[in-house]
């Protein structure tokens, strides 16, 4: 099962390669991974997407946490949260295909950021799902280029995950 | 008044109460010994750095502190490799320093450069790279609270060179606030009067003890509980010395190379209680029918071992010291419950005498031939109860296990976790640093010595007294085992073909050296190499094709022994 895990780190040297080893030696999935300093300058917060059975959730919560720079793990996927991605996408385009590209990408609130006369650089962010579901569409057209940042999430609600 | 940084660093351990350290100079590390020239701290200089840090890490098992051990950038860090994974395998407190090149340089491939933070990553508890002079004292500072606390590993600060040069004014913080380690001590309340109820409704409890015993100096109260109840005690190898082997409530060592009845205690026991061990698969054998029967309690004050190979009924996270007392308390509430468990414990104590009786731990004495069982008995014969007794790894470890009879805390020291072949003798050089009164013993085979064995130049330049034993059968006698049982016969590459004079290698680091031939001379011997003072080499020829037995063989539940005959 897919699990979504946001961390709190330390924001210093060699943490990156501390939170991917640890995936790595224990022979872990990472399926996406960002990372960014929070408000805090000290400090910073990424996203892991893994999966695994309850067992080997369970370690990988616990093996994170054990790691000194870890500061808070939490499992989102129990939760009610939101998960938000930003893709980049370079579509080739026809003339026959200009307008049905922009038809779908006024459809899914996305942008296009770059036009040259064969291609289309088109900017969406969205739930993953939804960014799957573009991809989908434009596939036809020759996608010649897809960069995804991996989710980001937060949890619903007034309360706020910090250190 | 300014210092430097490595006068800093010196410094910094004192105020950690180091007052030695173990290592090997070079470039990069050359202003931290120009320092300890004229430093109170106690250097001990091996012969390789690997050594060094073996060392340091035989004094923090026989001592409990924090063991510290210092190499030059590049090969010297990374030699010190093998012995970090060897520490941090069995949660030894360490500190290991090590020089880096210049700061300017660092990722030039400079002369005598090694990313040693990010090849000791997955084998350090932390590890630091002190860029900055004003980060090194609260570096060391945290360095030493990461690897005594919780539970406890080796830890490496990277020191490149310019930060030793550079001044600083020098004060030692007087605390540590890291905000994502904050260790659990104190077991939850409620767990434990949960652990102490199952305990009372089990008819056929064992406790299962590991190296957390050691570690977390419980050893008193471990002993303490299993006479207030009565419940067998079965020792992993790294407990071997936690508890009194002699005591009529000792089973002995579980696992491959365990006994009989501590095996069938735990395949048929109704409880388990795990108190500091991590159901490593030497222990545990093939897992799915590991104590099946059992409900299983596990005590560890690292959480990522519970739950990680088997599932636990109740999980208690904390510090044996504390769990094991509580759990003694409430048990003691219970008076009534407690009496009649006890008398319900006859059955099963029964049982597991008939087991004890039916498959004793034995060997097939001989006139003819040295059998190593029979050396190792009589060195427990003849050593005093507090004789620190350190290992290699193969055959000579598990006939120590076996055979020795371990009966006070810490006199135990073996590789468990890794393995590694070499670690006794600068491990015995460590301890006996640590305890120069006291009689430290190095059990070793032909093949695990000749690993370190330079380190007979330390124990003679230092005059250590350390007594080398080897028990030797020009074979790696471990790896033939397997290969005469599993692999036919074909003995591909462990027939240690030279015969060496050890005799005559121990003399030529001006070390005394004896040869054992003969079963009649094995007694005088180990008696005249106690004797003299100095360190001592004692060569057992001993029968060559001799097993370790009882073997669970790999893949196979421990209760599928191959016994001896």
């Amino acid at each position: 099962m897919k699990h979504t895990i946001s961390v709190l780190v330390e924001n210093e040297f060699g943490v990156l390669s501390r939170i991917s080893g640890l995936f790595s030696g224990r022979g872990f999935n990472i399926e996406s991974l960002s990372v960014a300093p929070t408000l805090e300058p000290n400090t910073s917060r990424m996203t892991i997407v893994t999966s695994g059975d309850d067992r080997i959730l369970e370690q990988i919560t616990k093996q994170l946490n054990k790691l000194i720079s870890t500061i808070k793990v939490v499992d989102f996927t129990s939760k009610d949260f939101i998960a938000r991605e930003l893709a980049l996408i370079k579509v080739s385009t026809e003339a026959e295909t200009r307008a049905e590209a922009l038809r779908i990408v006024d459809i899914f609130r996305a942008k296009v950021i770059d036009v040259t006369p064969r291609t289309y650089t088109i900017e969406i962010t969205g739930a993953p799902g939804k960014i799957n579901g573009i991809l989908e569409l434009l596939r036809p057209m020759g996608i010649k280029e897809v960069v995804r940042s991996g989710p980001v999430v937060i949890g619903r609600g007034a309360k706020g995950v910090t250190g | 008044m300014k210092l430097t940084g490595s006068q800093i660093l010196l410094e910094s351990l004192k105020c950690e109460g180091v007052d030695t350290v173990f290592g090997y100079p070079g470039g990069a590390v050359i202003n931290i010994y120009d320092d300890l020239y004229d430093s109170s701290i106690n250097h001990i200089l091996t012969r390789h750095e690997q050594a060094a840090v073996h060392a340091a890490d035989g004094y923090a098992r026989c001592t409990g502190q924090v063991g510290v051990a210092i190499a030059t950038s590049g090969p010297g860090a990374t030699n010190t490799v093998t012995g970090i994974a060897t520490a941090y395998m069995d949660s030894i407190p360490m500190v290991i320093i090590t020089g880096q090149v210049p700061t300017p340089l660092i990722g030039n491939d400079a002369f005598q450069e090694a990313d040693i933070c990010g090849i000791t990553r997955p084998c350090t508890k932390h590890n630091f790279l002190v860029k900055n002079i004003r980060d090194l004292a609260k570096t060391v500072k945290e360095a030493f609270y990461i690897a005594r606390t919780g539970r406890p590993g080796p830890v490496l600060i990277d020191l490149p060179k310019d930060v030793q040069v550079d001044t600083l004014e020098f004060s030692y913080p007087a605390t540590v606030d890291l905000r994502g380690y904050k260790p659990t001590y104190s077991g939850n309340f409620r767990q434990i009067e949960k652990a102490a109820r199952m305990i009372l409704e089990a008819r056929r409890p064992v406790l299962y003890v590991g190296g957390g015993i050691n570690l977390s100096a419980a050893s008193a109260e471990l002993l303490a509980l299993a006479e207030q109840t009565r419940i067998p005690v079965a020792t992993t190898l790294m407990a071997m010395s936690a508890f009194p082997q002699r005591h009529p409530l000792a089973l002995g060592m579980l696992g491959m190379h365990g006994t009989f009845c501590a095996n069938m205690s735990v395949t048929e026991c109704d409880l388990l209680v795990a108190i500091g061990a991590r159901f490593d698969d030497r222990v545990t054998g093939r897992i799915d029918s590991f104590a099946e029967k059992a409900k299983i309690i596990h005590v560890d004050i690292d959480p990522t071992s519970i739950k990680k190979n088997v599932a636990v009924d109740l999980p208690i996270v904390g510090d044996l010291k504390d769990v094991i007392s509580k759990l003694k308390a409430s048990l003691d509430q219970k008076e009534e419950a407690l009496q009649s468990f006890k008398e319900e414990l006859q059955e099963w104590q029964t049982k597991i005498a008939t087991w004890r009786e039916r498959h004793p731990m034995v060997y097939q004495p001989s006139d003819t031939v040295i059998k190593p069982q029979f050396v190792i008995e009589k060195l427990r014969e003849l050593s005093n109860d507090d004789a620190i007794i350190a290992t290699e790894v193969g055959q000579h470890q598990m006939w120590t296990a076996q055979f020795f009879s371990f009966s006070q805390p810490r006199t135990f020291l073996t590789s468990g976790g890794l393995g590694t072949m070499g670690f006794g003798l600068p491990a015995a050089l460590g301890a006996q640093v640590a305890f120069p009164d006291r009689q430290v013993i190095d059990i070793s085979g032909d093949g695990s010595f000749q690993m370190n064995s330079q380190e007979l130049a330390t124990l003679v330049q230092y005059q250590l007294p350390v007594k080398i034993v080897i028990l030797n059968n020009n074979y790696l006698g471990m790896v033939r085992q397997w290969q005469q049982m599993f692999f036919d016969k074909r003995y591909s590459q462990t027939v240690m073909e030279l015969p060496i004079d050890f005799v005559k290698l121990a003399e030529a680091y001006g070390a005394v050296g004896f040869n054992v031939t003969r079963v009649d001379e094995v007694e005088t011997v180990i008696k005249k190499g106690f004797e003299t003072p100095g360190p001592v080499l004692m060569n057992f020829q001993i029968s060559r094709e001799e097993n370790v037995l009882p073997m669970v063989p790999a893949g196979k539940a421990i209760h599928e022994m191959v016994l001896a005959s």
